[in-house]
């Protein structure tokens, strides 16, 4: 993959840059738009799924002869029709596990049967004629009790992974995981001043407003089709049809419009079940799950318990970093302790950091990556011990952290050196910007933090085909969660020379094109946008053989500009160019169809990098805390549509605040959710909010053509933090705990309140 | 469960329906009426995406029976554009980007056509307080509020 | 499960009593069918009392105001009699839920459903308001304190149906308020809620006030102590004081998801001050 610098950086654009409406606008303003809940297909079935009730049992015996007598009841499926197909590939069979219950109900909610009926009602009947005998064993639910030596254990038999010597007794500790470089101990010592604190997260939920939604239809001869909302529908083709032993082209999954995913919706919960289903009784079965079951068995991120350590000299300089990070991933391994711990010091310039992290089981639904998976909670801690660090060295935030920034040629906490990166830009930037100087009132304080994110790169797949009129098809395997499609349009208009208005861009099915990664990692502008360019530049090379066929001159003699064919020079003829839409014209007779491909793994991929300011002001007699203010300052790269970047550090820049305010999962004693809704898992509503404002800063990405960068997951990462130390420049408390709830932050400061009555 | 028949008009069509005494509205528009502009985000009235209007009223219609709205009119996402001659409310939402992934979009439409039908110049907290029982996960408000507020000076300018 | 529409509150009354399985009243229908739809109630009989006329209307009487059980909050916002004399009970009313929720949610709903948060009772409680109740054996007036019983249950016998909402007359000189406190800014379930309605004496000394918080205990409570606190007073700093702290006193809440004891009893004393002097600011008097 060329990796041209120059060319990003001095290139001027005709229409990346712009911002042209959205081609799937006026579908989606209109309510024509189809999502996943919206299908039909004749004889379709009601698939429901029955869920356990208790956070830990042994399922004993299941007895659905009751719910199969029922008039309309079509099909029952329990773990006995999806047969251990993993093959030994463990990150499979938890999925299968997690899909449906096999010996053990893990979590309340855990899947442990399904029924598919011809009516709702009917089959909510029939749910509650399924007997299943469970004995209930002891549950933990905490990442911190779940560590203990006596904590009730998911899985008798798991021995640490990662630990030297290996434990002798099970546990419910994974594995644990080390980064970093130096030495801790050694640079503790020259410190001047240390600063220790320890903080817990509570899990939260992507919290997208459509519920997990599909439509199965599988036929007696073993061939299917899935409509699913889905951020990645190869992944679920592949996922499903390795489930339940199908050829991987005996199943076509497309991909409807996805009503939000932020990571939710990388993995599968209904979807082998809704195919299982429907192989069974041999019809359509179409699979919707409710808020309650969204909140309760999908996958929220993991709940914490990060220590952090970090020492400086007098004249501000990080002398050490250390963290140890606890998270746990629900009732199956693979929580994103390992990004936590990559992540944690990613933005400094540090010649001695450590971050250890536990991955941890407990009696919770199995977490799926919520953007930037593992990264905030961690960015939370280390960001409120640098704001306070700063404090105490005597130094404004900003300036500490420009002055411990990392930059290009910095051996980075998780291993690389960094290349040219965004950071400093987006901090010196914050400092001149009109927020960072605005007044503040009584109660009023403002914070700030620095986080950052990785972009993947991966496998995408793109067919770019000129119709004969000169309008182009691009037809892509990335299902677009953020306006993607409006981009991919930009980047093909801009190589092929030609208006926007000429392309549209088509996320087609799995038997349609080559295999395409999901849409997450911030990976979409950059790598599928990057196979669009190398499909258009393929498809440009075709366009050019065909005039200087038409021409009778060599190939190599005819280059493109502007959306025209032309005579690389004087000795090449005196050919008028030739448009891609007279090329195309003619393709019929000139060897026929035109099209451009390109199929990789896409490598290269750029840091993000983001500074954020906060202005909060607290009611100190309510502890309610008010968001005044709230700036993104972004890397990007190279914006290719920048409404929709500006999107993208908009809403996750609003996630993250309700993550800092008043997200959390609220568990009983009996291990049991108590707030599955909207009412009680409160997101942010419009009341709550400023505007939110947007600096988008472009320091190219080397590995893009145009420089991009992926910007969706950053913008999560530092508003913990943010808010948090807005809070404590507004009233004086540290929070180390989120959500910063009103009842805790009473708390505290009628505590601070106290210890300040009985000094004086 | 007993059925219901009813006799109502949905965005100016005369439409009859039978339903069971239990369907939601929003059941009745979805299942049975092909009419998918209205979301189910969770079937307790605090998202929004089940917007519609009753009379003229904003509702949610996860919260009304199908059997409650005869001799009702409806209004829904559907009949918000006049032919292909879109409102300036979705024009506007177009154009500021005030969609990411759409699912919410319907409600917002619905909730912010009625807004101006009774308030023609509400300041951006009146907006951002008359818009809170809709719910958005992805654009974090401020495209939509920037939507409405553009849409009501034009509106005030036409 | 099956579906009536009477349009006489007789007949309704009569449908009620006489079913023998679980009969439940709809009206804006935004408590009933969430608990429909999550499967808490299975009704063999739903009662829409829309088209019965009387409870569609708010009417102005001699002695006050007359709110039909089916008029929904939307309808109070836009009623500028009702506002001008009770601000603080259509404001309460106005914070149920969303504007979408406001199209169809009633104050009487509200009562009835028996959530010890429901945000349009202290209210109703502070002004004094009254129930007018349609049953088989006639009609009969009660205290609105007097629905609640526990958390989902009233006062009502089988067969009986609210018709309206009485309350009385404004005085001169006199204001109310409704305050409540929601982690965010809309949407929320109150933690605490605190109704003040008072009225002030020619020299603007609060002559007679009522005091009631919701959300602090089983049922909504009439504080008399915080009222006492009060009366005599011009709302002085020394007054406010013994106003929250009768407050706090008088809690009687729980931990739950939505809060802590200690942060309710808290609260209900800064809301109760912070009610009382926009109540006072809407007698026309002065701190």
């Amino acid at each position: 993959m060329p990796l041209d610098n120059a060319e990003s950086s001095t290139r001027k654009y005709k229409v990346v840059g712009t911002r042209p409406n959205r081609p799937d606008g006026v579908d989606k303003v209109t309510g024509r738009a189809r999502f996943g809940a919206d299908a039909v297909a004749p004889g379709q079935l009601v698939g429901l799924i029955l869920r356990s009730p208790h956070a830990h049992a042994k399922i004993k015996s299941i007895d659905a002869s009751k719910a199969l007598k029922l008039a309309g009841v079509k099909a029952v499926v329990t773990k006995d029709d999806l047969p251990d197909k993993t093959d030994g590939d463990a990150g499979l069979y938890d999925v299968l596990v997690n899909v449906m219950a096999r010996e053990k109900a893990l979590y309340q909610g855990h899947a442990v049967a399904a029924v598919a009926a011809t009516s709702a009602a009917i089959a909510k009947a029939a749910l509650k004629l399924i007997n299943v005998d469970y004995e209930i064993l002891p549950h933990v639910t905490d990442v911190d009790e779940a560590m203990k030596p006596n904590a009730p254990l998911l899985y008798p038999k798991m021995i640490t992974d990662g630990v030297d010597p290996k434990p002798k007794k099970p546990s419910n500790i994974v594995r644990r995981y080390e980064f970093g470089h130096g030495d801790v101990e050694a640079g503790f010592r020259q410190a001047d001043i240390v600063i220790e604190r320890s903080f817990k997260t509570e899990a939260t939920h992507q919290g997208y407003i459509e519920p997990h939604a599909c439509l199965a239809n599988v036929g007696p001869d073993g061939q299917g089709e899935l409509w699913v909302c889905t951020q990645g529908h190869f992944m679920v083709r592949d996922t499903c049809a390795r489930l339940l032993g199908m050829d991987f082209s005996k199943l076509r999954v497309t991909a409807s419009e996805i009503g939000g995913g932020f990571g939710g919706k990388t993995t599968v919960f209904i979807e082998p079940v809704a195919l299982a289903l429907s192989r069974k009784a041999n019809r359509p079965v179409k699979v919707v799950m409710s808020r309650e079951e969204v909140f309760k068995a999908t996958g929220p991120t993991s709940s914490s318990s990060i220590d952090v350590k970090i020492g400086a000299t007098k004249d501000g300089r990080i002398v050490a970093g250390d963290a140890t990070l606890r998270y746990q991933g629900g009732a199956f391994a693979g929580s994103p302790v390992e990004f936590g711990a990559m992540t944690a010091f990613a933005q400094y310039d540090l010649d001695n950091v450590r971050a250890i992290g536990f991955d941890v089981v407990c009696n919770r639904p199995k977490q799926a990556a919520y953007r930037a998976p593992g990264a905030p909670m961690a960015n939370f801690a280390v960001e409120s011990v640098i704001e306070e660090l700063a404090h105490k060295v005597g130094m404004e935030p900003i300036d500490f952290r420009i002055k411990n920034a990392a930059r290009e040629g910095t051996h980075s906490s998780y291993g690389p050196i960094y290349g040219p990166i965004g950071l400093l830009p987006t901090l010196q930037k914050a400092r001149e910007h009109p927020h960072f100087k605005a007044p503040l009132g009584k109660n009023q304080g403002r914070g700030m933090a620095c986080g950052f994110w990785f972009n993947f790169g991966g496998q995408s797949c793109v067919s770019m085909n000129i119709g004969v009129d000169g309008t182009v098809s691009v037809t892509v395997g990335s299902p677009d969660i953020g306006g993607s499609r409006a981009s991919m349009g930009l980047m093909t208009a801009e190589e092929l020379g030609i208006p926007y208005e000429k392309v549209r861009t088509v996320i087609a099915d799995t038997g349609t094109l080559g295999y395409n990664d999901v849409t997450d990692g911030s990976r979409t502008t950059f790598a599928t946008g990057m196979a669009c360019i190398l499909a258009a530049r393929d498809a440009i090379k075709k366009l050019c053989a065909r005039a200087a066929q038409i021409w009778g001159i060599p190939e190599d003699a005819v280059t493109w500009e502007n959306g025209h064919a032309k005579p690389a020079g004087a000795n090449a003829g005196n050919h008028p160019p030739m448009s891609l839409k007279e090329i195309a014209a003619q393709a019929p007779s000139t060897g026929g169809p035109i099209a451009g491909h390109h199929e990789y793994s896409a490598d290269g991929a750029g840091v993000s990098f983001a500074t954020h300011i906060c202005d909060s002001e607290v009611d100190p007699e309510t502890g309610f805390t008010k968001i005044l203010r709230y700036t993104v300052l972004q890397d990007a790269g190279k914006a290719v549509h920048p409404s929709y970047v500006e999107g993208q550090f908009q809403g996750g820049a609003v996630q993250g605040i309700g993550w800092a305010l008043n997200e959390e999962y609220i568990y009983g004693k009996d291990g049991r959710l108590q707030n599955a809704g909207f009412l009680d898992y409160r997101i942010p509503v419009c009341s709550d909010l400023p505007m939110i404002d947007t600096v988008i800063l472009e320091i190219p990405n080397p590995g893009h053509p145009y420089g991009v960068r992926g910007v969706g997951e950053t913008s999560i990462v530092p508003p913990l933090a943010a808010v948090a130390n807005s809070v404590s420049a507004a009233v004086g408390v540290r929070m180390t705990e989120t959500p910063i709830s009103p009842p805790k932050l009473l708390a505290a400061l009628e505590k601070q309140s106290a210890m300040k009555k009985a000094a004086e | 469960m007993s059925s219901v028949h009813v006799s109502t008009t949905i965005n100016g069509d005369p439409t009859d329906y039978v339903c069971d005494a239990d369907e939601t509205l929003l059941d009745v528009l979805r299942n049975r009426l092909g009419l998918t502009g209205a979301k189910e985000g969770c079937s307790t009235g605090d998202c929004g995406a089940c917007s519609v209007t009753i009379d003229g009223r904003l509702t949610c219609s996860c919260l009304v029976l199908g059997a409650e709205v005869d001799g009702a009119k409806i209004g829904t996402i559907e009949g918000m554009a006049n032919g292909e001659k879109l409102h300036p409310l979705q024009k506007k939402f177009i154009e500021h980007a005030a969609l990411q992934c759409g699912i919410c979009t319907p409600g917002f439409l619905i909730a912010a056509k009625s807004l101006l039908d009774h308030n023609p110049k509400p300041t951006e907290t009146e907006v951002r307080f008359a818009l809170a029982g809709n719910l958005c996960r992805c654009t974090g408000y401020d495209k939509i509020v920037r939507a409405v507020m553009d849409t009501a000076a034009e509106l005030r300018r036409a | 499960m099956r579906y009536e529409r009477p349009t006489t509150l007789q007949a309704a009354s009569q449908l009620l009593a006489k079913e023998k399985g679980s009969a439940y009243v709809l009206a804006g229908g935004t408590d009933l069918l969430v608990r429909l739809r999550t499967g808490l109630i299975e009704p063999d009989l739903i009662v829409d009392i829309k088209r019965i006329a009387s409870t569609r209307t708010v009417a102005k009487t001699a002695t006050g105001f007359k709110i039909g059980a089916a008029v929904t909050g939307a309808e109070l916002g836009e009623n500028a009699a009702l506002k001008k004399a009770w601000p603080g009970v259509v404001e309460a009313a106005n914070l149920i839920g969303s504007k979408q929720v406001q199209g169809r949610a009633t104050m009487t709903g509200n009562l009835c459903n028996a959530s010890p948060a429901a945000d349009s009772v202290p209210a109703l409680v502070a002004a004094g308001a009254k129930v007018v109740i349609a049953g088989p054996k006639g009609k009969r007036t009660i205290l609105v304190e007097q629905v609640p019983v526990s958390p989902g249950k009233t006062s009502l016998k089988k067969g009986e149906i609210i018709e309206a909402i009485l309350l009385p007359k404004r005085p001169p000189r006199s204001g109310d308020a409704y305050l409540r406190f929601i982690p965010r800014t809309e949407m929320d379930i109150a933690v605490v809620g605190v109704g003040v309605s008072l009225t002030l004496d020619a020299k603007g000394l609060v002559k007679d006030a009522r005091v009631s918080l919701g959300a602090v205990a089983p049922t909504v409570l009439l504080v008399p102590e915080a009222a006492k606190a009060i009366i005599g007073t011009k709302l002085d700093a020394k007054a406010m004081d013994a106003l929250a702290a009768a407050a706090s006193a008088a809690c009687r809440p729980i931990d739950d998801k939505r809060g802590t004891k200690d942060y309710r009893i808290k609260v209900a004393g800064v809301l109760a001050k912070r009610a009382a002097k926009i109540a006072l600011d809407r007698a026309g008097g002065k701190v």
